[in-house]
């Protein structure tokens, strides 16, 4: 009831005396609620009932003595109840007109006296009783000044076990529930309000005194703030009277009437008791009504504001509307400049990136804006929230934008990959014979009949067109612009010449640039459609080789190519239509071989992936997949491998029964199947049924067996990925245990390159989550080179190295290896790593470590300068890094020197612990960092630790910890439950802390 | 800059023209509905559907003619019965005209011939094209008759690889001696490229297109092309089975030609 009344409960704002609780709905409802808890509190608990307060409740009643009727002694004066304590005092005593009670069944006596009065008895009763729960139960049931908290009570009561505190436990659990009644009560009546904030008024104000000034047409003579410094958070109120919830003070001058004193604050707007001359204070006493802003106040309090500002309203909107036309031009033309722009984009492609990147900028400045403010409001219900479950209206579209732009993030294929520079071969350069009859064959090219173009292009044919220089020199004498145009034309001859040549030449990156430059890929896109099948398979072809980069991929998409190219794909299965036997007629099967081919190339643009899965394309490939043609396959296994990283695909895979397919295809004897087919497997394995998918189709055999042959390092690493994939699920690890491939991997942990290594290292730090495998890897050796492999640069092999040391180094044995080895400097050396995921997984690994180390504390000490180094990274932004840096700081503070040390190294405690504070929230919002949290049994040393000294100081602490919402608060509740007394009672601290935060802002908001 | 493609592209749409504005409609639509050809535009589409019977040809019945269609079909696998009796029934449409004018049938002259190459195929080399009426006119008796023609296109529009190389080989072939030498090539090559009057020697280009091609084509060095070192640089590449100039239909007026021609198997039932 306590923290209720203290907080919710809106009380006059007078700041000395007696303060008396307003006239509100609120407050109104608070006390029915709390009247109707001590009505029937004697019928509901008799026992409780009879329980004697420490201190008795006295106020000055206007009850009568003779409204007390029997079991009450009554003199004209005076009422004594026959009702006693074991001392014989009674439990009530009036003595006109004071009255003091001593139990709650005495009080609830009262109310049903008082009848029709029952509600301003109450009032005056917690008017005068500021903190009643104190005097009932006592102080010590109120360690923290002010307010009580379950943990608290509870936490005594377990010490002293006799009736009576049983008793007495039993009245605070009673007082608690009402308490949280009363704030759930209060809350649904706040959530209904709208209250202002810094911005709005801020807004308010500046665009008041853009209207003011001397003269009849201004809405005001003058507006300003009192104080010119404005504070952080956009108030200008000193803190102790933000606190209450005030932004800031205006002097607002109006035409009409004198100078007005003005209090903003959350709640609304209200005139105050002035500024005082001399001093300049202000006199913070409310002296009007509350009203919604500023506006309404001023319309209010002076008839030439409301006036003036009507005239200026309807000029405003007027405005406003030009404005807006305007705007919409700007856009209308930004957009069309924008489509100019992407037509010219090779050449002016710097200026444009800069115009839509400040289009952009100031488009999601807008937003951040408005998310801001309702940030503000989101925030408080968020906060308040996680005390009560009410929606919060604020915080959902504010995460829905987010999203949005993430999405728009990922799917916007920027020009990032880096267009080579132009080389041209200088004219005066020594060139090559090639060049000169390559030269001749383009000119015969222009300017001869489809016969002389046949035997042009036939001819340069032949030359070597996988030499560059043969390439460029196409390019060089305008060749390829004429091998293009030849794929307008409707001579079917000269289009199969000018593609077998383009087909060729694009293997070259330039070449490449230049045919989508000179606008190949939609003419391309149309032979697609041609009848002729050879005619689409060298399209196909092409666009497969054109399309190796994200401009290409998009031109594709953007002309339809993707929905041809899945059409392709189907020839194999259509072979109904009678073949028009024509001489350049290709295979059904070879046209869906190129198709597959070109959506292979196409399926690395993530929009392309979508748009193959919306032209169906995955039945097809999959139904392509059931061939047996290893040329086929390839490109067809290639492609669902790409595609594989989209979550919409590995659900596809699964229901089309793809995986078996797959693993067929890994008993394959071509090598490059088995790698695409090992990739597949790698991309789709993140799924758990898939993993187990491939156990059942007896696909870890192979795997396991393909590890022995490591000349082709590509397979190697496909394999080697699909591996550690696969053994993400324990059963599988099991499995490669069984067919011996533990042993395989770790001898493929020296003379590999990285991409093998990275896939190698991955798999035993999942196959090294489990003992045996564990202590396979250590027989075999395998921890001397997994520590050697500590001091590399590449930043995915480190995260995975890291955490297959921190996997090995879970067994006390295998850590003293790695510590031998010196593998923990190495780990801690990589804290220093400039990449965040490297430092955390090497954080990560340190837990086990120092868990396992035999004299953890000395081997941490040893390092020179480590703690320092640990304790800085608490300053880093990234959660998992912060997670991870905890987590190896709750380890390290087991050791009492460790913990001085790490203490002094944060220059203060308060900085430290802040830090601290802030990691465990930021991880703690990441929703499996709160798992880790706990499996690490990171949450109690740091909660013990964070309570040693006074938190309440520090307020943000209280913030963070609380912002990370029910996650925390549940641990902690789970804590108190833990038979560890000091945990016991850091937990509790921590939440009556939390719960402090809350009711204060309560408090700020209704005083 | 003339390049060969906007040259092709503009002959291809003025013949489109011609057809649609039906000043010259294809030849045998022509003939079918008795439009002679170079006479006003009838203001009918001229796929429009068809009603007329077809005129019976001249001095024959339709048991004749029932026994002409099946010993031509069984000489000739390409086609099957109605092709062969649709083409049967072209053949004679083309004749009506001729067969008018001069009272003889005996078949298709040089110049009707030509004229249906250009018309129908869109070749325009002359040359070319009397090398391909030489090789439908197996017995060179200056006209195509009926088994001539049936025979032809069956290699003109379906032959196979081979019988295309051969017959190719035959139409380029000019002298007919079993090679094809460096001049016959110049003869067939000395069109197809764009002339540029700064050049000094106009034919120079044309010379080297001629060494290209043997260089690439002839494979035993003799400096001619006999039939094996064209049949093994056509199966190499097929693109040059017409090396020397288009004697086989593209595949757009094929494919036009053919559903023309074999169109509803209803519409031919009374013949």
């Amino acid at each position: 009831m306590g923290v209720a009344l203290t907080r919710s409960a809106q009380w006059t704002a007078a700041g000395y005396g007696t303060r008396t609780l307003e006239i509100t709905p609120l407050n109104e409802v608070i006390l029915k609620e709390i009247v109707m808890f001590v009505e029937s509190f004697i019928y509901k608990h008799p026992q409780e009932a009879k329980y004697v307060f420490v201190e008795p409740l006295e106020w000055k009643t206007n009850l009568d003595p003779s409204a007390f009727e029997s079991g009450y002694i009554v003199s004209e004066t005076t009422v004594k109840s026959e009702e006693v304590d074991k001392d014989g005092q009674p439990l009530l005593f009036l003595s006109v007109p004071h009255i003091k009670i001593r139990s709650l069944g005495q009080l609830s006596r009262l109310l049903l006296i008082a009848k029709d009065r029952k509600l301003k008895e109450a009032q005056a009763c917690i008017e005068a009783n500021r903190d009643p729960v104190t005097k009932i139960l006592g102080l010590d049931y109120n360690t923290v000044k002010e307010d009580t908290s379950t943990v608290n009570i509870l936490d005594k009561i377990t010490k002293d076990e006799d009736p009576e505190s049983e008793i007495k436990m039993k009245v605070g659990m009673l007082l608690k529930q009402l308490d949280l009644h009363l704030l759930n009560h209060s809350l649904k009546h706040i959530s209904l309000q709208i209250c202002l904030n810094p911005t709005t008024v801020k807004n308010d104000i500046e665009l008041l005194k853009h209207f003011s000034g001397k003269g009849e047409q201004t809405v005001l003579e003058s507006i300003d703030y009192t104080s010119d410094y404005e504070f952080s958070n956009g108030c200008r109120a000193p803190p102790w009277r933000q606190i209450h919830g005030e932004i800031c003070y205006v002097l607002v001058k109006p035409h009409d009437v004198e100078t007005l004193c003005v209090t903003c604050s959350t709640e609304g707007v209200f005139l105050n008791g002035g500024k005082t001359e001399d001093e300049g204070e202000i006199n913070y006493e409310r002296k009007s009504e509350i009203y919604k802003d500023l506006v309404t106040f001023l319309k209010e309090k002076s008839a030439k504001f409301s006036e003036n500002m009507s005239k200026q309203r309807k000029r405003e909107e007027r405005k406003k509307e030009r404005k807006e036309k305007e705007k919409k031009k700007r856009e209308k033309k930004k957009n069309e400049k924008k489509k100019r722009e992407k037509k010219k984009r090779k050449k002016k492609k710097g200026e444009k990136k800069k115009g839509v990147g400040e289009g952009n900028k100031s488009k999601s400045k807008t937003k951040q804006n408005k998310t801001k403010q309702k940030r503000t409001t989101g925030e408080y219900l968020l906060i308040l929230c996680t005390l009560s479950p009410l929606a919060s209206p604020g915080s959902c579209p504010k995460s829905a934008e987010k999203i949005e732009e993430i999405l728009s993030d990922s799917s916007s294929e920027n020009e990032e990959d880096e267009e080579p520079p132009d080389r041209r071969q200088e004219a005066n350069a020594d060139l090559p014979s090639e060049y000169w009859q390559i030269q001749k064959l383009v000119k015969y090219l222009k300017g001869g009949n489809q016969t002389a173009t046949v035997i042009a292009l036939r001819s340069m044919k032949d030359f070597n067109l996988a030499q560059e220089t043969c390439q460029l020199a196409i390019r060089d004498v305008g060749g390829l612009e004429v091998l293009i145009n030849l794929l307008d034309t409707d001579e079917v001859k000269c289009k199969i010449g000018s593609l077998k040549i383009l087909k060729e030449i694009s293997h070259n990156p330039q070449i490449r640039r230049n045919i989508v430059d000179l606008g190949g890929l939609p003419v391309m896109v149309n032979i697609l459609d041609s009848p002729h099948k050879s005619l689409k398979c060298l399209a196909a072809e092409t666009i497969a080789n054109v399309a190796k980069f994200r401009r290409a991929r998009r031109a594709v998409r953007h002309h339809g190519g993707i929905t041809k190219l899945v059409a392709l794909l189907d020839c194999a299965q259509s072979s109904a239509k009678p073949a028009q036997s024509s001489l350049y007629d290709a295979r059904d099967v070879e046209v869906a071989r190129c198709g597959a081919l070109a959506l292979w190339s196409c399926s690395k643009s993530n929009a392309n992936k979508e748009a193959i899965r919306q032209a169906g394309g995955i039945p097809l490939l999959a139904h392509l997949l059931k061939t047996s043609h290893e040329n086929m396959l390839i490109p067809v296994v290639g492609t669902l491998q790409e595609c594989a990283s989209e979550e919409n695909y590995r659900a596809a895979i699964k229901a089309e029964r793809i995986i078996e397919n797959l693993v067929k295809n890994l008993n394959s004897e071509n090598e490059q199947l088995q790698e695409q087919c090992a990739m597949a497997i790698y991309q789709c394995a993140e799924d758990k049924e898939t993993r187990d998918l491939v156990r059942l189709h007896g696909g870890l055999k192979p795997l396991a067996s393909l590890l022995n042959n490591t000349d082709n390092k590509e397979r190697l690493a496909a394999v080697t990925g699909a591996i550690w994939k696969c053994s993400i699920s324990k059963e599988n690890a099991t499995k490669f245990r069984e067919y011996e491939a533990i042993e395989t991997l770790v001898g493929l942990l020296t003379d590999q390159p990285e991409e093998v290594l990275v896939n190698v290292v991955g798999a035993l730090g999942e196959c090294c989550q489990e003992y045996e495998n564990r202590v396979l890897v250590r027989k075999c050796g395998g921890l001397q080179p997994l520590v050697n492999l500590l001091v590399g640069i590449n930043q995915t092999l480190l995260v995975n190295v890291t955490k297959a040391v921190g996997a090995c180094a879970v067994e006390p044995e295998s850590m003293m290896i790695i510590d031998r080895l010196d593998g923990v400097r190495l780990l801690w050396s990589l804290l220093k790593n400039p990449h965040p995921d490297v430092k955390a997984s090497a954080a990560w690994a340190l837990c086990p470590c120092i868990q396992n180390a035999k004299d953890a504390g000395e081997m941490v000490r040893c390092l020179v300068g480590g703690l320092e180094l640990i304790v800085n990274l608490l300053k880093s932004d990234n959660k998992e890094v912060l997670a991870s840096v905890c987590a190896v700081i709750t380890n390290i503070a087991k050791d009492q020197e460790n913990l001085a040390v790490i203490t002094d190294h944060g220059v203060n405690n308060d900085k430290l612990r802040r830090h601290l504070a802030e990691a465990i929230s930021r991880c703690c919002m990441w929703g499996r960092n709160r798992v880790a949290f706990g499996e690490y049994k990171a949450v109690a040393p740091l909660v013990r630790y964070l309570k040693s000294n006074d938190l309440s100081e520090d307020v943000d602490n209280c913030i963070t910890i609380h912002e990370n919402g029910n996650g925390a608060v549940k641990l902690l509740l789970g804590m108190i439950g833990s038979s560890d007394h000091d945990l016991q009672e850091a937990a509790a601290g921590c939440i009556s802390n939390i719960r402090r935060l809350a009711l204060a802002i309560d408090k700020a908001r209704y005083t | 800059m003339a390049t060969p493609c906007v040259r092709v592209r503009v002959s291809a749409a003025s013949r489109a023209s011609q057809w649609a504005a039906g000043a010259a409609l294809p030849w045998y639509r022509a003939r079918v509905r008795g439009v002679p050809t170079g006479e006003g535009p009838l203001g009918r589409a001229p796929l429009g559907p068809r009603r007329r019977r077809r005129p019976r040809p001249a001095g024959m019945n339709r048991k004749k003619l029932q026994k002409l269609t099946d010993t031509l079909t069984k000489n000739c696998k390409n086609f099957n019965k109605f092709e062969v009796k649709c083409l049967i029934d072209l053949f004679y449409n083309l004749m009506g005209e001729v067969t008018e004018r001069q009272g003889i049938t005996i078949g298709l002259d040089r110049n009707a011939f030509r004229n249906i190459l250009h018309m129908t195929f869109g070749m325009t080399d002359d040359m070319i094209m009397d090398r391909v009426f030489r090789g439908f006119d197996e017995d060179n008796d200056g006209y195509v008759n009926v088994s001539e023609w049936i025979y032809g296109l069956s290699v003109f529009l379906r032959g196979t690889l081979e019988e295309k190389m051969k017959y190719c080989f035959e139409v380029f072939d000019l002298n007919g001696d079993g090679f094809i030498s460096k001049e016959e090539m110049f003869h067939m090559l000395k069109n197809s490229l764009l002339k540029q009057p700064s050049e000094e020697d106009p034919d120079e280009g044309i010379k080297d297109l001629v060494e290209i091609t043997l260089k690439k084509m002839d494979h035993d060095h003799d400096g001619k092309l006999s039939f094996t070192d064209y049949e093994q640089a056509v199966r190499e590449e097929t693109l040059l089975l017409e090396a020397f100039g288009p004697c086989l239909p593209d595949p757009k007026s094929q494919m036009e030609f053919e559903a023309q021609v074999f169109k509803d198997p209803n519409e031919f039932n009374d013949i």
